[in-house]
């Protein structure tokens, strides 16, 4: 009986052949394997708005470092006999009220505003993921203090702080990106405290301490690299708003002063001429709402792609 | 939840002695006197002058009396515009910037929520379009641009309105379209999101197939829990609303706070500087504090678990 069923047994077994190799490949992976930032990138690529926002972005930049270059013009060299000439073939967007060209002048503008974002954000970066990652990888003791110190700073409005430092500094470019940067780098912070207080539970923070890697390596190797998803999406919209406030303060007199162009002194300087010299205004303010148009739908883009939860 | 609230306020009250110390040490690091001026005085005029806004004392002695004087509300007197209290021109000024203001909060929050609420339930069709269409260009257009863009077109070109007065009720409408369009953009958007999520929640489906009608549907169960994050956002509209209304009152050339804050910057008048930053914070601080407790309030959740909300 038992050999019975044993011989019924190999006979089955017997039914069973070695597959060939080319069949194998059935089991192959077809589609190429990416990397989640290739996968992200593929999906930012889809976001045709976004896409239109970060080449918008691009050609500015490019414009504005090139166009002032190739210009026969420069933003400071009054001409008083061409003052607040309409858009001509010579001067391409007017002339201000001291017949400065006001393409060159658009242009500096742009200089000026990008620059003042990307420096806000930069410094915004460097100091929160220092504190932020200080905050969320000790955390207990160290964590309760530095986080009331920072609630502390963030209730103290900002706006007041920036306009108060201008008050007792002199206004200039370097003074408005510093005093933005006070209460700037809280909201970084707290997103990387927060990332970090996620990841550094996750195994492989555990298995490379459990090689012997000192704390540093494994905030700035580990964590930080992982929390990037996150601290992109808010260098994407620290951009923009640093751009609005230098407008902002520009426009009330206390950012750059003459004659060096921003946004907010140009639209500042033709408001009370807005009903004869229209395009006094028109320029500048059009390439800052662009400006400030792209980074939104840029950082929209960025956002979606990071979390596909969100895009649907 | 009285703890939370009780250790929000407290923080609140440090973080307001911060910026009062702030303010008085570097309004008196500031090099050079307010009293110079371009005419010569003597010695003594000067001296007299001194001892009238008390600059004769010690560092010291004038931040305790300071601070005394602001526990008694009480700013000091204007350096430019003279015996004139500082207090007496906050509220001169304070009406103009308060009704622009409740206006500009109550018409972002009917706009914005509306916009929300269409965008929502019309999701990926025309009006939901349409509303965001209209929230990224408000999202896009910065106040220092809108204000002018406005008075341009409705007032200048079109004369609709008066470029400059601000008496009837008329006057009041380009200023808070101006101030309002970025919050009615960011609302919007913020209500949509949140809308759409919980119109797809289980408890929705729920009370679809109890046979709800449409209408008590989304006022009474998606609303209500959706306007969570909008509640949030109040603190910082009120922010917004109370900082942006400088530029609008510098375009549309009303008297208010914001203007009145510029000028003292600009005419350096020490203590005019400090009492309206002062009063600024005093009100920034506090709308900020009811929202964090008005957000504790309408959610459970937050009560035991302080959770961090970054807008």
């Amino acid at each position: 009986m038992q050999n019975n069923s044993t011989t019924k047994i190999v006979k089955a077994l017997d039914r069973f052949a070695p597959l060939k190799q080319n069949t194998l490949a059935r089991d192959m992976v077809v589609r190429p394997r990416l990397t989640t930032w290739q996968e992200i990138w593929i999906r930012f690529k889809g976001n045709k708005l976004a896409m239109l926002g970060l080449f918008m972005l691009c050609a500015l930049l490019l414009v504005s470092i090139f166009a002032p270059l190739l210009s026969p013009y420069d933003y400071f060299s009054n001409n008083l006999k061409n003052a607040n000439q309409p858009p001509s073939s010579t001067h391409w967007f007017g002339t201000d009220d001291l017949g400065r060209d006001m393409f060159v002048r658009t242009w500096k503008g742009a200089q000026i505003s990008l620059f003042v974002g990307f420096a806000a954000a930069l410094i915004d970066l460097i100091i929160g993921i220092i504190y932020g990652g200080i905050m969320g990888y000790y955390g207990g003791k160290v964590d309760e203090v530095m986080n009331r110190f920072s609630e502390i700073i963030y209730a103290i409005p900002y706006l007041l702080v920036v306009i108060l430092l201008l008050v007792v500094m002199d206004p200039s470019l370097f003074t408005i990106i510093i005093a933005m940067s006070i209460t700037g780098w809280i909201n970084m912070a707290w997103i990387v405290r927060g990332q970090i207080m996620q990841l550094k539970n996750q195994e492989y923070a555990l298995a490379s301490r459990a090689l012997g890697a000192g704390h540093f390596r494994i905030i700035f190797k580990h964590l930080i690299p992982n929390a990037a998803g996150p601290i992109l999406a808010t260098i994407a919209l620290t951009v923009p708003t640093a751009i609005f406030t230098e407008a902002f303060l520009s426009f009330l007199g206390l950012g750059v002063q003459s004659p060096v162009a921003s946004w907010g002194t140009m639209i500042d300087d033709s408001v009370g001429a807005i009903s004869r010299y229209p395009w006094r205004l028109a320029f500048p303010a059009f390439f800052l709402c662009l400006t400030i148009f792209a980074f939104n739908v840029f950082s929209d883009g960025v956002r979606d792609a990071l979390d596909p939860k969100t895009s649907k | 939840m009285i703890k939370i609230a009780m250790q929000k306020f407290i923080f609140m009250l440090v973080s307001l002695f911060i910026l009062i110390t702030a303010t008085f040490f570097l309004m008196n690091g500031v090099p050079g006197s307010p009293m110079q001026s371009e005419k010569a005085t003597s010695a003594q005029v000067q001296k007299n002058l001194e001892a009238y806004y008390g600059l004769d004392k010690s560092l010291g002695e004038q931040y305790i009396t300071y601070l005394k004087n602001i526990v008694k509300l009480d700013f000091g007197i204007s350096m430019k515009k003279r015996h004139h209290s500082v207090n007496k021109m906050i509220a001169d000024s304070f009406g103009y910037s308060l009704k622009l203001g409740l206006a500009a909060i109550v018409t972002s929050l009917v706009v914005g929520c509306y916009l929300g609420i269409i965008a929502a339930l019309y999701h990926r069709k025309f009006y939901d379009h349409f509303a965001m269409t209209i929230a990224v260009l408000g999202l896009a257009i910065p106040s220092v641009v809108m204000a002018p863009l406005l008075q341009y077109i409705f007032a200048v070109k079109l004369s609709l309105f008066d470029t400059a007065r601000i008496d009837e009720l008329k006057d009041y409408v380009l200023p808070t379209i101006a101030l309002a369009s970025g919050p009615i953009a960011y609302i919007a958007r913020l209500l949509r999101t949140n809308m759409i999520e919980v119109l797809n929640a289980d408890f929705i489906k729920m009370a679809k197939a109890k046979g709800l009608a449409g209408h008590i549907i989304v006022w009474k169960h998606c609303l209500r829990n959706s306007m969570l994050p909008v509640v949030t956002y109040m603190g910082f509209l009120t922010a917004n609303v109370i900082t942006g209304s400088v530029i609008i009152e510098k375009v549309f050339a009303i008297p208010g706070m914001g203007s009145f804050f510029i000028s003292s910057v600009i005419d350096r008048d020490y203590p005019l500087i400090m009492g309206t930053t002062i009063f600024y914070a005093a009100l920034l601080v506090l709308c900020r504090f009811l929202s964090d407790m008005a957000y504790i309030f309408v959610d459970p959740r937050i009560r035991s678990a302080q959770g961090k909300q970054v807008a």
